[in-house]
């Protein structure tokens, strides 16, 4: 294998770091005004990814560095192409990040209020638009002859893409739920169970929608493998809900992971080895070859990134070991 | 045309937001961590007192460092696509490591840190603080050395259209990193040790937490002067340094028009920037070559010169940066050192000599002096910035090839008072939280919060 196709690999693998974990996070904020009803309650949503949300953040800001590094005019052209869709999610990000940190310094209720609400708002909007903006690589945007991106901001928003924005969310909201049933005691934990049950439901109903769409308007499909690993990420989804209602609430989260886990890996399979389609002529796609950096950069980064990340992981993994505790009205630290 | 000034004006607004917590953060990192040791290390509970009290201010502050600094990391693509196509392949690197080495490490312990207060053993809450610390160090480490390559491209090869790398070791050897690298740091230093003085003095006024206080006012009194000698030495040696490699930035920062043997130095101007002269000048003779060669005699070039070369080397147009407003930001800067330098000076004077609470004058110019360092953080990013104009990547590619073709003006325009509205709403918030906990001193943590059975279990207490 080379360099090239190391490097998609690992930009996928970061990816799926990301989504599996910021996923979860994302579903919390989005549950804080739904189950939260009480300031007692919203504090012990929150604090179950208080520890973490900061850390899972920044797997998406390497995956950001990583692209810049090993595929510079990816970079540049899904950048500025997505200008507007991705000043969204950056404002999104950005409300959601302070919120979680000034919601807790003044004790106020419409000062709380507000910033719960920014949690909410941040986490449900960079849950759709990751989708819209991972359904726009599959399906092609307009890509002229020099890798420059012609379309405009509503060319992003197709019903196709659309049905992709909700699959995340529906996927993450899910996902949320189930961590803060494990992650919580009492009702807290039953209440966030029943949310899972019904929402899984819908997550299994949008995710059919989107593969059938998939197979009409993508040529994910014509990748056998991808097109397997989609269908896979739908059976765990049903594996993970029938799961569910044997109360199986752990075995239930893993394998919802396991569905971020394969639809992403089938998205970028699906790509491959393309890291940007052009919809205009196949020939002006942007592949891991011509959007690459030179042979020297992509070795160098391939020691770091092979020193880093397994570190990376390894302590990433033992702060979730420190905090495994189940998160009780005791302890709020938010 | 308009896409370059939004994009400039863009990049400029949220740097300089960006900016405006890093400096804290680097300095009261450390800060905090060394308030922690000694808390392990003595057990003395003031010490713990400290520590809860400057790590609220340094997590509030470091949460709009986290958020401002989110939109750095994308940025250079949405705005600068045809820079990060031109030198993606240099500049990437150091922005991948950046994240990889020092943004995960930095976020993941600082959970551990305010959360694990009660769950892990004091050792190792400890380390975590200090792993914080480290790593917020380390990551202005890895992105000067990208800023380090705009200033002074090194290790890199024309091939392909664009610039490639060849060597990453001259990369992050790169000789200007070794003058910015400590310099910013220091910088950071400097603002939070006078962050912690001025704080301290309000509170010394007030006599509250007379103990905590002084033994805060101590630690950053000597931790100031240090940093403050450092910075201003290593600006001087990175100014004789900038001679050499960036003589037009220094000679518009002095606006120097014509070749002078021996040079004076200005210390006041009123410059004609149309006319290429100023139309009058109050100067000290031979102080300038002294301050770039370390003697009172040696011709330094002036601006009219150089563009003339520039002109030969690089082909027509404009090499002269805005020599006004360069020669200003670096005279802000420079008295804002000497000021913080005499600042700490008398304050470990006053302290040593047991005076210090009877100087009541000194106290109250110690908060007004918490501003200084940040006004000269932000005019000497400007000086930097500004004084590479024309140039995006020195001598390489100018700002005006630099920017996204692609993105329409008006989209630009919404992101500029998208983020800039964001940012001073948030600005706003942060400072009336910051002013709320730094008048509410140690302990008096809310009753809000105590009815939750906090006891001990998190920072807040
Ligand atoms: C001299 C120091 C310095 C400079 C010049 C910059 N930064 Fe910064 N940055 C930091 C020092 C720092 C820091 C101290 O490490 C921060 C502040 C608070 C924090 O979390 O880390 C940070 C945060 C921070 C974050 C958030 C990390 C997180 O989520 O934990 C990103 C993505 C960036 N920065 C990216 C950039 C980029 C792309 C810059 C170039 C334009 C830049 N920063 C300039
Ligand atoms: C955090 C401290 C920094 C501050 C306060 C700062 C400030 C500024 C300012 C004021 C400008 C506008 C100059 C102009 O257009 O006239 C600018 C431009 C720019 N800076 Fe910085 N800067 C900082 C760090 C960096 C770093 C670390 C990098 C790169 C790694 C960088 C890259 C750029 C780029 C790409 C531009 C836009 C192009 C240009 O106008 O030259 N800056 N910066
Ligand atoms: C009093 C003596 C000082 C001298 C001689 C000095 C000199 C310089 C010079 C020549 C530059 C331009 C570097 C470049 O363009 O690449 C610079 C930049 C800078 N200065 Fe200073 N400075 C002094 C004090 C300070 C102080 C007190 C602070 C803040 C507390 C500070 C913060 C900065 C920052 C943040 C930069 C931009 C980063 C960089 O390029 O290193 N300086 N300084």
């Amino acid at each position: 294998m080379d360099l090239n196709s190391l490097w998609f690999i690992l930009i996928a693998v970061l990816f799926v770091g990301f989504f599996f974990l910021e996923g979860f996070d994302f579903g919390v904020g989005i549950l804080l005004p739904i189950l939260g009803k009480n300031d007692v309650d919203r504090r012990q949503i929150i604090n179950t990814i208080g520890p973490h949300w900061d850390g899972n953040e920044v797997w998406m800001i390497t995956a950001g560095g990583a692209i810049f590094a090993a595929f510079p005019n990816w970079y540049a052209t899904l950048f500025s192409g997505f200008f507007l869709a991705l000043f969204l999610v950056l404002v999104a990000l950005i409300i959601r990040g302070v919120a979680f940190e000034f919601r807790s310094s003044h004790s106020s209720p419409g000062w709380r209020t507000s910033w719960d609400w920014a949690i909410f708002t941040g986490s449900i909007l960079s849950a759709i638009l990751w989708g819209v903006a991972v359904a726009n690589l599959i399906k092609g945007v307009p890509i002229d002859a020099k890798m420059q991106y012609v379309g405009t901001f509503f060319d992003l928003l197709s019903p196709y893409t659309i049905i992709g924005g909700l699959t995340t969310l529906f996927v993450f909201v899910f996902h949320g739920a189930l961590f803060l049933s494990l992650k919580t005691t009492g009702q807290m934990a039953e209440k966030a169970a029943k949310t899972a049950r019904s929402v899984g439901l819908l997550a299994i109903l949008i995710v059919l929608i989107m593969a059938v769409c998939t197979y009409f308007q993508t040529g994910l499909f014509s990748t056998l493998g991808a097109g397997i690993t989609l269908l896979c990420s739908g059976i765990t989804l049903i594996l993970a809900n029938v799961l569910l209602r044997s109360q199986k609430v752990k075995v239930s989260f893993v394998l919802n992971g396991l569905t971020i886990l394969l639809f992403t890996v089938a998205m970028f399979w699906g790509l491959f080895p393309h890291v940007m389609i052009s919809s205009l002529n196949p020939n002006w796609s942007l592949t891991i070859y011509n959007a690459s950096s030179s042979p020297y950069t992509l070795k160098i980064m391939t020691i770091v990134a092979f020193t880093m990340v397994p570190i990376v992981l390894l302590y990433q993994g033992w702060t979730y070991w420190v905090f495994r505790k189940r998160v009780t009205e005791k302890d709020l630290h938010y | 045309m308009t896409q370059l000034i939004l994009s400039r004006l863009q990049f400029a607004v949220t740097t300089s937001y960006h900016f405006l917590f890093v400096p804290l953060t680097l300095g009261l990192g450390v800060l905090v961590a060394l308030m922690e040791t000694w808390y392990v290390r003595t057990g003395n509970e003031t010490y713990k007192k400290m520590t809860k009290f400057w790590g609220k201010l340094f997590l509030i502050n470091f949460a709009m460092g986290v958020v401002t600094g989110l939109v750095q990391e994308f940025q250079f693509g949405m705005n600068w696509s045809e820079y990060s196509r031109f030198v993606g392949d240099i500049f990437g690197a150091p922005l991948a490591v950046e994240a990889l080495l020092a943004f995960f490490l930095e976020s993941t312990f600082l959970g551990v840190w305010v959360f694990g207060w009660d769950r892990l053993p004091k050792k190792v809450h400890l380390l975590s603080i200090w792993l914080v610390a480290i790593s917020s160090n380390l990551s202005a480490l890895w992105i000067l050395i990208a800023n380090s390559f705009m200033q002074e491209p090194v290790g890199y090869a024309l091939r392909h259209g664009r610039a490639e790398m060849t060597s990453f070791l001259a990369l992050v050897t790169n000789p200007h990193v070794f003058y910015q690298f400590p310099h910013t740091v220091l910088s950071g230093f400097v603002t939070a040790a006078f962050f912690v003085m001025g704080i301290s003095a309000y509170h010394l006024i007030k006599k509250n937490h007379q103990d905590v206080f002084r033994r805060s006012f101590h630690m950053a009194v000597v931790f100031g002067i240090i940093s403050t000698f450092g910075v201003a030495g290593i600006g001087h040696l990175q100014g004789m340094y900038l001679v050499k490699v960036q003589p037009m930035k220094m000679a518009a920062a002095e606006a120097h028009w014509e070749t002078e043997n021996p040079a004076g130095l200005l210390l006041f101007a009123s410059i004609d920037d149309q006319g290429h002269k100023n139309t009058s000048q109050l100067e000290i003779p031979g102080m300038l070559s002294f301050l770039s060669y370390d003697s009172f005699t040696g011709e330094v070039k002036g601006i009219n010169e150089l563009q003339a070369a520039d002109v030969q080397q690089y082909g027509p147009g404009n090499y002269i940066p805005p020599v006004t407003s360069l020669f200003w930001s670096f005279r802000i800067m420079l008295t804002a050192g000497m000021w913080l330098v005499l600042m700490s000076l008398l304050g470990l004077y006053f302290y040593k000599s047991k005076r210090l609470e009877q100087k009541t004058w000194f106290l109250k110019l110690l908060l007004f002096t918490i501003p200084v360092p940040y006004i000269a953080n932000t005019s000497g990013w400007y000086m930097a910035e500004v004084g590479r104009q024309p140039w995006i990547v020195y001598g390489l590619q100018k700002v005006e090839a630099a920017v996204s073709t692609s993105v329409p003006a008006t989209s630009m325009l919404i992101a500029l008072i998208g983020f800039a509205l964001i940012y001073s709403i948030l600005a706003v918030a942060d400072v009336y939280l910051l002013v709320k906990f730094i008048k509410q001193g140690p302990e008096e943590a809310s009753p809000e919060t105590l009815n939750h059975e906090m006891k001990g279990a998190s920072l807040w207490t």
